[in-house]
């Protein structure tokens, strides 16, 4: 899709030439490698290299948080990625930390400060907002005029977290009409994937809970599901096909709809 | 003889206090079972949660009929016992109604009336509780772990203070003396007519609801320790207590960060002898999988609970049919310490295994693995209970100490180990994305 070349420099070409980046872009490994997420990755590199951010990623010398690894109960290995990423990221000397994904977001800015990283970190939708706070991002589309946009809070972002305005103050900016599920913000219910449930067949019940998420999205009639989570993303895509409603309504992240006002 | 009423009433005041106080005293030992915890920290920060969520009832509000009905019970029932500060008085010294010769006549009017009228309300909002519970049957007070003893229990408590309520106003009806006073009678002035003018049988029926009102309060108080309504004491402490960090983090296990760092250090020789002076500790158990396994907040937390539901009835496992229930993993806690204090007296103070234990026994691995560590319970929970964490403890347990994760997540965390991503991934192809 990328007829646009991005610009991508890791922190090991930054080191070489001696330069230290504004913020770090910590991909994660549903941004790095699923075919959905990588999407969301790149749109947030394109706004990223649009308004000139200095940034860098790891690359290969990435490696998982260990957040699912947490989560499933594998304390030891969740330790061991940490300790791992915390080497590397102490020995860039990095300050500060962007992701798109609430995940990573939840355990570096939460979970590695008692190992030894202590980083500034921040969920994409809170970059961009600050981006155009100071005036350097300029959103003047209406590539999204007159939509109806519902905003799924991701669990690590909203009730973990607490932050619910900054991707609603983002959707505010596309000109749509932002309308909320019934359960919404700090009742906002989970796409399902959380806890290491995304690898693994859910337990017998009734139903699967990105079916029952994705009915309370459609409910409000939206024509586009926003939301700001690899691991959402790909739930609520999965509930939308199973509801049969693709041709209808979109799953996007809030990264996607503002690149897509940037005509890049 | 004339002394007689004031003596049977110490003896029954001490009875009452007494029993209640052996069992705080057994409360605050099973909760000690639990692992020692640091919550040193945050003291301000601590105080006002406390103040704003168990005193304000900030998080009861939420749902706002329950929340409002809530706080008329719980004010009306805090201030009406003020009242029975003067009952104990006239009890020990045998006066009648102390508050009328120590305090100005309108004064004590007007406290009697507003306690009339609280009782009033507290009744009528009760009975709405009980019509919710029963009639209306919202979901979550009949959800497959609110039968025999949760369901009584929570139709007692209301009955009880219909019960305690009533007496409270008869025994202002039938107290000739104060409804000549005619000074705050609000409510009681227009029962007294139903008991007749005889003033003999209205003396004994005043007399009568005076024991049963203090008698009654006495049994409510021993009846908390068996009951949900522990939380009115418990929740003080409880939301003082709760986690002050991002609900969204989870604890770094300590003995596991040792472990890790040893490994890490490439200078660290793993079978060196414990430096001086240091004792070679028992190797840590990872996780829980029984009660003396959790730590003392958790345990707290499972004394605490009001088996109210909310978190339940957020759940998306039990939303979706799961046989997860955040309500069940604190009442099963509260169950298995219970058994296990009761273990303990019944052998002279020692825990005798009994071949049970929390986990199983009480709480299933299918109920442990359908959770998506979402905290909309912790979110909802009115008293700042963490059923989480407990969930999480278990997995540990689960995964470190038996290895018996279901298998694709340990799938997927072999993939971590090998290649530093959840799936089989080379980690050399993690900038793939960039040329695509
Ligand atoms: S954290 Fe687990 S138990 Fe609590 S509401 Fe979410 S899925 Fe249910
Ligand atoms: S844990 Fe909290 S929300 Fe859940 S039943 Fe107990 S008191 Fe209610």
């Amino acid at each position: 899709m990328s007829e646009t070349t991005l610009t991508v420099p890791t922190m090991a070409e930054l080191m070489v030439q001696g330069k230290q980046p504004e913020v770090l872009f910590w991909v994660g490994s549903a941004g790095s490698y699923d075919d959905r997420a990588k999407k969301i990755t790149k749109a947030f590199v394109k706004i990223l290299n649009k308004v000139g951010v200095s940034f860098a990623v790891l690359g290969t010398e990435e490696s998982c948080t260990g957040d699912a690894a947490k989560r499933a109960g594998n304390e030891f290995l969740f330790q061991m990625q940490a300790v791992t990423n915390i080497e590397i990221l102490n020995a860039y000397e990095i300050k500060k930390i962007v992701t798109a994904c609430p995940h990573s977001f939840n355990t570096l800015k939460n979970e590695y400060p008692s190992l030894g990283g202590v980083y500034e970190v921040y969920h994409h939708t809170e970059f961009l907002h600050q981006l155009i706070k100071d005036g350097r991002l300029k959103i003047a589309s209406n590539t999204y005029k007159g939509k109806r946009i519902t905003f799924h809070d991701p669990c690590y972002l909203g009730r973990a977290n607490e932050v619910y305005e900054a991707p609603r103050h983002l959707l505010k900016e596309l000109n749509v009409e932002l309308v909320e599920m019934k359960r919404n913000k700090r009742s906002a219910l989970c796409c399902g994937a959380g806890g290491a449930q995304m690898f693994k067949e859910p337990e017998k019940g009734d139903m699967d809970v990105n079916v029952l998420r994705t009915e309370d999205a459609l409910k409000t009639k939206a024509n586009i599901i926003a939301t700001g989570c690899p691991y959402c993303n790909t739930m609520m895509t999965d509930g939308v096909k199973f509801k049969e409603k693709e041709d209808e309504v979109a799953v996007m992240d809030v990264a996607e709809l503002i690149a897509n006002t940037q005509e890049l | 003889m004339e002394y007689l009423p004031n003596i049977g009433f110490v003896i029954i005041l001490i009875l009452g206090i007494g029993y209640f106080a052996k069992n705080v005293k057994k409360l605050i030992r099973n909760i000690k079972l639990g692992q020692d915890v640091d919550v040193s920290d945050n003291k301000s920060q601590r105080w006002k949660n406390m103040v704003m969520v168990a005193l304000g009832q900030s998080k009861m509000v939420r749902r706002p009929i329950a929340g409002i009905l809530h706080i008329v019970v719980y004010i009306g029932f805090i201030i009406i016992n003020i009242e029975v500060l003067e009952i104990i008085i006239d009890g020990i010294f045998g006066t009648h109604r102390i508050g009328l010769s120590v305090l100005p006549t309108s004064v004590y009017g007007f406290l009697i009336g507003a306690f009339e009228i609280l009782a009033v309300l507290v009744f009528v909002s009760v009975t709405l509780f009980w019509i919710r519970r029963n009639i209306i049957r919202l979901q979550r007070f009949w959800k497959s772990e609110m039968t025999s003893w949760p369901k009584n229990d929570g139709n007692n408590i209301l009955y009880f203070e219909m019960v305690l309520m009533t007496l409270f106003l008869v025994m202002n009806a039938t107290d000739i003396h104060f409804q000549s006073i005619n000074s705050g009678n609000l409510i009681s002035q227009f029962i007294s007519p139903w008991f007749g003018d005889s003033e003999s049988l209205l003396h004994s029926i005043e007399r009568g609801a005076w024991w049963l009102h203090i008698i009654g309060i006495l049994i409510f108080l021993n009846y908390l320790y068996f009951s949900k309504h522990l939380h009115i004491l418990l929740a003080f402490p409880n939301t003082y207590y709760a986690s002050v960090k991002p609900k969204g983090t989870l604890n770094n296990l300590e003995a596991v960060t040792k472990e890790v760092m040893l490994m890490m250090d490439p200078n660290a020789d793993p079978f060196a002898a414990p430096a001086e002076g240091e004792t070679e500790e028992e190797p840590a158990k990872f996780g829980a999988s029984d009660v003396h396994d959790l730590n003392r907040v958790q345990l707290l937390n499972a004394y605490t609970c009001t088996e109210c539901g909310r978190c339940t009835s957020a759940c998306p496992a039990n939303l979706t049919g799961k046989k997860l229930s955040p309500r069940k993993i604190m009442m099963d806690t509260r169950d298995r310490l219970e058994e296990v204090g009761k273990n303990i007296d019944a052998n002279n103070g020692e825990f005798k295994d009994d071949g049970k234990q929390l986990l199983n026994d009480y709480i299933t691995p299918e109920e442990i693995w359908a959770c998506t560590t979402c905290n909309a319970c912790v979110e909802e929970c009115p008293v700042s209970i963490n059923p989480l964490s407990i969930i999480v403890e278990m997995r540990r347990y689960l995964v470190m100490e038996q290895s018996a994760a279901p298998t694709e997540l340990n799938n997927m965390m072999t993939n971590i180990e090998n290649n530093g991503a959840p799936w089989p991934y080379s980690q050399m192809d993690r900038l793939n994305w960039k040329n695509e």
